[in-house]
């Protein structure tokens, strides 16, 4: 990693790693009677962990220029592996937390056992730590694949990748002690977010930087949905975490809103994060892995430029529904319900594109398991969407909000579309990238399939009941007038249900742990003697000229 | 001229549509402005071309 690095670059990366050793120190020496405290030591020694590594090859010979006729994927490779233990972390805090639901005596007398520490580590473990490392490693490969340019520099790539990956270290220690600003999806405190607002900005550099060295004049449409997420995500994260800290040694902040106004920013950021997040990235990644996969070029380009516009510019405005009747004035509700339905229209015409590239492809979609990822994440994506645009009429909401059936409906759409599209392409991705003919076990991706599927149906089926039975039982009146049933009859009932839900996450758990183990096998396969299959491109699609090695 | 309710609701209502539909259009019109097709064309079959296995220098 290091030796990849010119001259240059290993100054930067020194200086870096220095300044983040002084951050950290202050943050500790100010913090000694605070949470933040501990923060500061966290990072500080992450920051000293990477200056040894740096100091222990500094006089390694610099990069040669050959490098620059190679694309740069160690980024990507490590952000690979990255992604996969997220998600079996992620997904394993998910399968406990489900488990206190179903049975609360589970659980052991430690504050940082509770439920409300270990949920936010599920939700952001598989968001923000699954999630975006797969968005980080495969915009890269997808960027430099379309342009046809090399990353603008090394240094960069591993700042945002690893800096990413402190920052989400920085989020889940934070709410096993106790750290959290109360914000949906924005749990972590001010510094840590100020943290990430640097990382982000070089992100979106790298992609700048990339663009203006294209080689293709035009910018492919995967691109137009990476940087949609890179650019909307920042401005979501910065408006809704402006917030004034108590002192510089203290982790604790207050909003910059109040009331309803603070509610309405936090599900403006919050279903923006769902729709630029846990959308466009992805759409992203579908646009351009499925296709590549099937050998098929996308059913219809013009269809999937329109369908990015309409996804822009309409997700903004559908977060108030998240607060139908609530104080919010009653405009702005409509508002986000017209909107929410009218999303209809892009949501569908992306997912239609993806299956109609596959029409005709169907013997493919049989026979390879990697492609069949794909093919349901685009299924998955219609139904979840379907779903999202139904329950966000007020008259639906009345029913479902609050009850499980929203959290069968985000798992159709986190399960059953941000997974399943993340996995076929890292599937997809690894032999290519590390130059491997084929998977480890083309049967292990088959399990892994069918657990996915099977854990998927099982935990929305289990879901969908729970809520509309919860949202049914909480609005049953009986002759005089008074609620039928107690809410801790609604939580009898649910239990059935919740020993389901978790039995369904179990099941998505495993496979997550095969796929884990699939690509390190993969990677740990010898390299193969013969030239023919150290290409970047499917076996099927090979030229009929050996490629050399990468040079790594 | 005062900033409240009114006044913020009216300009949603009026510009809030009318930028939407000029956009929609704009979109439209680039989508399939007829010199834009061969590029979109091109776009679309390089990704699965096994011209992109290496940077151009």
């Amino acid at each position: 990693m290091i030796s990849q690095l010119t001259g240059n670059e290993r100054v930067l990366a020194a200086f870096t790693f220095l300044i983040l050793v002084c951050v950290g120190v202050a943050m500790a020496a100010a913090g000694r009677d605070d949470l933040i405290g501990t923060h500061g030591w966290v990072i500080a020694v992450s920051a000293i962990a990477g200056a040894v590594a740096l100091l222990r090859s500094y006089d390694a010979p610099e990069p040669s220029a050959t490098r620059l006729s190679e694309y740069y994927d160690d980024p990507s490779k490590v952000g690979i592996i990255l992604t996969l233990i997220w998600g079996v972390i992620g997904m394993l805090v998910g399968v406990w937390v489900a488990a206190l639901l179903a049975w609360p005596e589970l659980t052991i007398d430690a504050a940082w056992a509770s439920f409300g520490r270990l949920r936010p580590i599920h939700t952001s473990g598989v968001i923000f730590g699954f999630g975006g490392n797969a968005l980080i490693a495969t915009s890269f490969h997808v960027l430099q694949r379309t342009t046809r340019a090399r990353l603008p520099d090394q240094f960069s790539p591993w700042f945002v990748l690893l800096g990413y990956n402190l920052f989400c270290v920085l989020a889940a220690s934070g709410y096993l002690m106790g750290i959290t600003q109360s914000k949906e999806y924005a749990e972590p405190e001010w510094y840590a977010d100020i943290w990430l607002v640097v990382v982000w900005v070089v992100y979106f550099s790298i992609y700048l930087r990339t663009l203006l060295r294209r080689k293709e004049p035009h910018i492919y449409v995967a691109n137009w949905y990476y940087m949609a997420f890179i650019l909307v995500v920042a401005l979501l994260h910065i408006i809704n975490n402006l917030a004034v800290p108590i002192s510089f040694g203290h982790a604790k902040s207050y909003s910059l809103f109040s009331g309803v106004q603070d509610a309405m920013t936090q599900w403006w950021y919050g279903h923006n994060a769902v729709a630029f997040f846990l959308t466009a990235g992805f759409l992203g990644m579908m646009y351009y892995y499925l296709p590549k996969r099937a050998g098929r070029p996308i059913y219809s380009y013009r269809t999937s430029i329109i369908s990015f516009w309409g996804i822009t510019f309409m997700y903004m405005w559908a977060g108030s529904h998240h607060l139908h009747y609530t104080a919010l004035p009653h405009w702005v509700q409509s508002l986000g319900m017209a909107f929410s339905v009218v999303l209809l229209v892009p949501s569908w015409a992306s997912a239609g594109n993806a299956l109609l590239t596959l029409n005709g492809a169907w013997h493919k979609v049989r026979d390879d398991a990697v492609l069949r990822f794909m093919m349901l994440a685009a299924i998955f994506y219609g139904l979840a969407t379907f779903e999202g645009s139904f329950m966000a009429i007020r008259a639906v909401n009345s029913l479902s909000h609050y009850t499980d059936w929203t959290i069968g409906h985000v798992h159709a759409g986190a399960l059953g579309w941000v997974a399943m599209i993340t996995y076929g392409s890292l599937y997809a991705l690894t032999p290519w990238l590390w130059k491997r003919p084929a998977l480890y076990s083309a049967k292990l991706v088959e399990w892994h399939f069918w657990l996915a599927l099977s854990g998927t149906i099982v935990y929305v089926f289990a879901m969908w009941n729970s809520g509309v039975i919860q949202g049914l039982m909480w609005r049953t009146y009986n002759d005089s007038g008074t609620l039928s049933y107690s809410f801790v009859d609604s939580l009898v009932a649910m239990q059935p249900y919740y020993i389901a839900r978790a039995f369904g996450g179990l099941l998505f758990l495993s496979g997550a742990v095969i796929a884990l183990y699939n690509i390190v096998m993969t990677i740990r396969l010898p390299v193969p003697v013969s030239s023919d299959s150290a290409s970047d491109i499917p076996l099927g699609l090979q030229p009929a000229a050996p490629v050399a090695l990468a040079g790594e | 001229m005062t900033i409240d309710h009114e006044m913020l609701t009216g300009f949603s209502k009026s510009f809030g549509l009318f930028y939407l539909i000029a956009m929609s259009i704009g979109v439209l019109v680039y989508t399939y402005w007829p010199s834009n097709r061969k590029p979109f064309e091109h776009a679309a079959k390089a990704v699965v071309s096994d011209e992109e296995d290496r940077p151009c220098l």
